[in-house]
């Protein structure tokens, strides 16, 4: 029996364009099984749109998306369906709860919808998820009285109630108090290590990201400018990699705009 | 006048591709093996809300238009000395035309925009998305059974429009304006043909109902994911699927009743 990929993920010569903007221009990225990897960059550098490619809810404009070992880009529609079923999972910044349901009934969505365990044991299932992420307590509330961090929690509870092989999160960290930041941290390196899956964070909150991932692909202007370890991209010499591990305003990308001379600007006549 | 023509043919492309992109997603939406067992309580919820919550203005509106219908046909008739025919009036305006019509239209604004806005705000929330990546097709969980509920709901509250109208009308003509009740339900049955009069304002109420139905959860589905893009849906939804009723009435209308 041949061994198993080291990656879970191999991207080939990646081009992605949005109307005439540049996303992804021949960038390639390998995500190692059963580690943390991190997607960092600047606002807008294609973060979120890679994840949706790996989900396979765009399609790039060339190149290849193995998952393992399988192109995601040659896959039916039914497919692609029952690799997200049983490999895949994504937690969304909004948490993307339903909110029609309660947290109980969030969790067990995806229980109902592919299994046919009997009720007690759905119910043992989703009970386990939302201890593992402190809200077995909150299982009645409906989405919407829950804060940003909890509902997040519910979301990761709810993503991994299939034991999904890989899980993307998008912009966990955003928004959230020191204590939430912390719990989210703490919640994605346990499943890591204890369930041995592989996780793949897109973020731009460096020091909480650095903590807990073995790899970091930096992407900027389409590319990808850095990528390794954290410690080892701290002291890289890319400049631009520099600019955005150490937050520095000045740099190759630029803080303005792209905009006519501001001294034009301002002496310019207003159109009437 | 190239640069004209150039954008003609760019609206005219652009009205065929969404055409397209809506024809796919009703067959991605309906085709395969439903499931019962789960897909039923996914209808029954739909049809509630849908059909049940569309009744208090189906009701009100049928029982007022048939009241007015009444009182106007009286007003005319009774010149020419024929209000005893209010009846015949009656049942022939609402079970071919006002029925099938104004069904469809209170339809597209009470239920279809609300399908909009739902099936629009679900795609903003990223629901739709996060229910892709769970592994659940949203065309067959989310957007199926609410055309499913469309189509059977519609044609069911044209029906109740109808029987609540003449109703409506019975109550003026009979009770109020004092028409003979027995040559007002005697002229409504010598006039009104099961098969060609009540089975084409079926017809045509289950025209109407495919095509708002498709309409709202095209609309939805296909919104920009921003308020002002499910603004701008929802409204699309209403203007769409009236002029739509209006025009394919006309066809329907044209066929079913022309002399060609």
């Amino acid at each position: 029996m041949a061994d198993k990929i080291d990656n879970i993920i191999e991207i080939r010569n990646l081009c992605f364009r949005r109307g005439e903007r540049v996303i992804f221009d021949n960038a390639d990225f390998d995500i190692p099984r059963g580690k943390v990897t991190a997607i960092m960059g600047p606002s807008g550098c294609g973060k979120t749109t890679l994840l949706r490619l790996i989900g396979g809810q765009i399609k790039p404009d060339s190149g290849t998306i193995l998952f393992d070992g399988q192109d995601l880009l040659s896959l039916t529609r039914k497919e692609l369906y029952e690799l997200r079923r049983t490999k895949m999972g994504m937690l969304f910044q909004s948490g993307a709860l339903f909110t029609n349901l309660s947290v109980f009934e969030n969790v067990a969505f995806p229980l109902r919808e592919h299994t046919n365990l009997p009720e007690a044991m759905i119910r043992d299932i989703v009970l386990i998820k939302l201890q593992a992420v402190g809200l077995r307590g909150a299982r009645d509330l409906m989405p919407n009285e829950l804060s940003g961090g909890m509902n997040r929690r519910a979301a990761l509870a709810r993503t991994i109630a299939m034991d999904p092989e890989m899980i993307m999160y998008d912009e966990p960290f955003a928004g959230q108090d020191p204590i939430g930041m912390g719990v989210l941290t703490k919640l994605i390196r346990l499943l890591n290590q204890s369930l041995g899956l592989t996780n793949i964070v897109v973020s731009h909150d460096i020091h909480e990201t650095a903590s807990i991932t073995d790899k970091i692909y930096v992407i900027a202007q389409g590319k990808v400018v850095g990528q390794g370890a954290p410690s080892r991209l701290m002291e890289d010499e890319s400049e631009l990699v520099q600019q955005f591990m150490k937050g520095l305003p000045d740099g190759p990308i630029a803080f303005h705009y792209p905009a006519q001379d501001y001294y034009d600007d301002m002496m310019g006549s207003v159109d009437s | 006048m190239i640069e004209r023509l150039r954008m003609l043919g760019r609206a005219g492309l652009h009205i065929l591709e969404v055409l397209g992109r809506s024809a796919i997603f009703v067959m991605h939406s309906l085709c395969g093996v439903p499931n019962f067992r789960k897909g039923g309580q996914l209808l029954m919820e739909q049809l509630f809300a849908v059909g049940v919550l569309s009744l208090p203005i189906i009701v009100v509106s049928g029982l007022f238009i048939g009241m007015v219908l009444s009182l106007q046909g009286y007003t005319i008739l009774v010149k020419f000395a024929a209000e005893q025919s209010v009846g015949q009036m009656l049942s022939l305006s609402l079970v071919r035309e006002l029925g099938p019509v104004v069904t469809a239209l209170l339809f597209a604004g009470r239920a279809g925009s609300s399908l909009t806005a739902e099936i629009g705000l679900m795609k903003a929330t990223e629901q739709l998305t996060s229910m892709e990546m769970l592994g659940v097709d949203p065309l067959r969980y989310v957007i199926a059974p609410r055309l499913l509920a469309g189509f059977i709901c519609m044609p069911i509250l044209m029906i109740i429009f109808n029987v609540v109208g003449i109703w409506g009308g019975y109550i003026v003509a009979v009770d109020w304006l004092d028409i003979y009740e027995g040559s007002f339900w005697a002229n409504m049955q010598s006039a009104t043909s099961f098969d060609e009069d009540v089975m084409n304002g079926i017809i045509k109420s289950i025209v109407f109902a495919f095509v708002i139905s498709w309409i709202a959860v095209f609309q939805g589905y296909d919104a920009e994911p921003t308020s002002e893009g499910i603004g701008r849906a929802t409204t699309k939804t209403v203007v769409y699927a009236s002029l739509a009723v209006l025009g394919l009435d006309f066809i329907l209308t044209a066929i079913m009743f022309g002399d060609f």
